[in-house]
């Protein structure tokens, strides 16, 4: 109990520190501090989090971060090269010399949280809130109880944004940990359609909490990419919910990739609400040392002719320790339905720890739906057949793993985060694996 | 160029080679050929540096280089390739890649640069042809799905773009039918010159008529019981392998 109170001591600091806010926001935030007083952190008796031990945040001491600075160089050196608006923020502050939004179509807005509450704060209450509510879980109640930054995007009826949006979410290193609870909110209307890349890196040696809930709403016919790249520093501790809703015909495809983070949890829904709604949950993660990296997903199947598709790979490590929890329903009459999902993990260590969990709950006769899970470890032959051709060892290791990780990584078509990808999992490589280079070169090939 | 001197091998405690001997030198073809069990596997695997294979005594030197000091990679990078009996299936790893990063492995040892795009491309064309392999064969992962004979067709492509010094192919015959054997064949005979060299390890005869080794050896038991040229393996062809080894040795 006292673990809470030291939270609540940080926020009540805080909200003395504010102006007032409109009644809203503080009715939310109450009602956020209130549940989360009475749940209090989650234990492991707790079905969702039977394997994820929280107290690492529970007995950490953070503070919320009161600034920004962070040097260009430093945020150069981490951020993604390539073409992108981006929103960035700071141990979970905005930042706006690291921010950079020009040439931003009318049609899009994309703008941090505290700023879309200062032009028009009642357009931002409406949404906020709506698919994740402080009932969702312990940090949920927290993160609405400190609520103050994030971002907000909103796209216009049938707007096609030219470039990805990126939101980096970059943790520092400091003499004290601090947290942040990041508010992101996204939405598209009819027929509208972008990539959103949500990326958290930072100093090597930060230490921080980071606690994310991402609010989602795709009407008719929208289409968004939404990629994760979590880099997070290997201390830091990271909790994210995300709650998608889909209307009729709207498309979600996740990218959900982990490589960093010392304590790792994630939380992906979706509500496939109208016929043709269709979503993919693609995820990889990769623990080394003592990484503790749990996903959590769930597609809620509430309307007939509602498609998803879930692939997720997992490679452990050392001492690592994985978690995978995927569950599919089908709503009672949502017929027609095809749910498909798949999770296989590869251990690379006799320590690492999998525990995966693929959950089908049908309520429907007229479904095709199918789930499975598998757990190995690398090909001693392959590795043996590789080094015959000159690769050592090490490489090799690294194109099994790779390979492994083949059919999540070939969705993903944004060479950048490839990249990211190849060297967290298998080091520098020879070549870019599988990729670019090599497609051109058969792709000359068969001109030639 | 190859010199194994009284190697003994034992595999889970099992002596397979009892005390064989062996020269290659530059410019030759040999065949090793024996019964099953006769330990010809064996002999490649060692050579190749397989895990599980225990050599008691002997030596192994290729250019003057203690062979069994060396890691199964330095091995290939100096120019010693096993072409495999049951080439492996790697899902996800393309063969285009493989080819690559093989040559650019044995390049770097050498202390040379990576092969540029262009003359990749033109030195991988000009071999997938005489493989007579289709070019989608490289965007396939290596061997997944590939029928038998296309896997041996896929070793020896390797050995076409990788031009070992000393090539060692375990059983390469077997599964082929006719055509792919001439295709393989072929291709086992362009690498033949004055510089490399060749071991053949095979159950068969039938090989032999297309590949045309210098010298025969006759594997029974874990060690050579009898050398000749390549009449010796039309004689085993009529008489067995019992036959020879009644007769007095050589």
């Amino acid at each position: 109990m006292s673990e809470v109170i030291h939270f609540l001591d940080v926020l009540k600091k805080r909200l003395a520190q504010r102006g007032s806010e409109p009644t809203w926001i503080a009715a939310r935030r109450q009602a956020g501090a209130a549940r989360f007083e009475a749940m209090g952190f989650p234990t492991r008796r707790d079905e969702a989090w039977k394997y994820t031990n929280v107290r690492q945040i529970a007995q950490g001491h953070f503070e919320l971060a009161e600034d920004a600075d962070y040097s260009s160089a430093k945020a150069a050196a981490l951020t993604l090269p390539i073409d992108a608006y981006r929103l960035t923020f700071v141990d979970g502050v905005f930042s706006a010399r690291l921010s950079d939004m020009e040439g931003l179509p009318e049609s899009v807005q994309v703008m941090p949280l505290s700023q879309a509450l200062e032009q028009n704060h009642e357009a931002v209450g409406g949404p906020l809130g709506r698919l994740t509510g402080v009932e969702f879980s312990p940090f949920s109640a927290l993160n609405t109880a400190f609520m103050e930054e994030g971002a907000v995007i909103r796209l216009a009826p049938g707007t096609v944004v030219d470039k990805p949006i990126i939101l980096q979410f970059v943790s520092r290193a400091g003499e004290q940990p601090v947290m942040s609870h990041p508010r992101v909110l996204i939405e598209a209307a009819g027929r509208s359609q972008a990539t959103v890349i949500e990326h958290h890196m930072g100093d090597s040696d930060a230490a921080n909490f980071t606690n994310l809930v991402a609010e989602i709403m795709l009407d008719r016919g929208a289409i968004l990419t939404h990629y994760k790249l979590q880099e997070a520093p290997l201390a830091d501790l990271h909790i994210a919910s995300i709650h998608v809703e889909q209307r009729r015909d709207s498309r979600y495809t996740s990218y959900n990739l982990n490589l960093g983070g010392g304590l790792v949890r994630n939380d992906l829904v979706t509500d496939l609400n109208g016929q043709g709604a269709e979503a993919n949950f693609y995820g990889l993660f990769y623990g080394q040392g003592r990484q503790h990296v749990d996903n959590h997903t769930l597609a809620n199947h509430n309307a007939p002719r509602t498609f998803s598709n879930e692939n997720y790979k997992g490679i452990l490590d050392d001492r690592a320790h994985g978690v995978f929890n995927g569950k599919v329903v089908v709503k009672r009459d949502s017929q027609k339905i095809e749910g498909f999902q798949s999770n296989a993990n590869l251990l690379l260590s006799d320590r690492a720890e999998i525990d995966t969990k693929p959950e089908l709950e049908i309520y429907a006769d007229d479904v095709k739906c199918s789930h499975g899970s598998t757990t190995g470890q690398l090909d001693k032959e392959a590795i043996y057949a590789l080094r015959t051709r000159g690769i050592d060892e090490q490489t090799a290791r690294g194109l099994l793993t790779l390979a492994f990780a083949g059919e999540v990584m070939e969705q993903v078509d944004i060479d950048a985060i490839t990249e990211r990808v190849e060297l967290a999992v298998a080091g520098k490589l020879p070549e870019r694996f599988n990729l670019a280079g090599l497609v051109e070169i058969a792709a000359a090939f068969n001109e030639a | 160029m190859l010199e194994v001197k009284d190697l003994h091998v034992t595999v889970e405690k099992k002596e397979i080679l009892k005390g064989l001997n062996l020269t290659i030198k530059a410019g030759e073809v040999h065949a090793i050929m024996g019964p099953n069990g006769a330990g010809k596997s064996t002999l490649s695997a060692v050579i190749a540096g397989k895990e599980g294979y225990e050599v008691t005594s002997g030596s192994i030197t290729f250019e003057g280089q203690d062979v069994l000091e060396m890691e199964i990679e330095e091995r290939a990078q100096a120019g010693l390739l096993l072409g495999f009996q049951y080439p492996v299936e790697i899902p996800g790893v393309k063969n285009i890649y493989l080819l690559k990063a093989a040559l650019n492995a044995q390049r770097a040892a050498r202390g040379e640069g990576d092969i540029p795009a262009p003359e990749f491309m033109k030195l991988v064309k000009e071999k997938i042809a005489q493989m007579q392999m289709d070019p989608s064969f490289l965007q396939r992962a290596v061997n997944e799905g590939f029928s038998g004979g296309e896997k041996k067709r896929n070793e020896i492509l390797q050995m076409l773009v990788l031009q070992p010094k000393l090539a060692m192919l375990d059983e390469i015959d077997s599964g082929l039918d006719i055509d792919a054997m001439r295709v393989v064949a072929d291709g086992v005979n362009s690498l033949r010159d004055s510089k490399r060299a060749i071991l053949l390890v095979t159950h068969y005869q039938r090989l032999l008529d297309y590949i045309v080794p210098d010298k025969v050896h006759v594997l029974m038991d874990g060690r050579i019981v009898k050398s000749g040229d390549a009449e010796l393996a039309k004689e085993l062809e009529v008489q067995g392998y019992e036959d020879i080894v009644e007769e007095p040795a050589a």
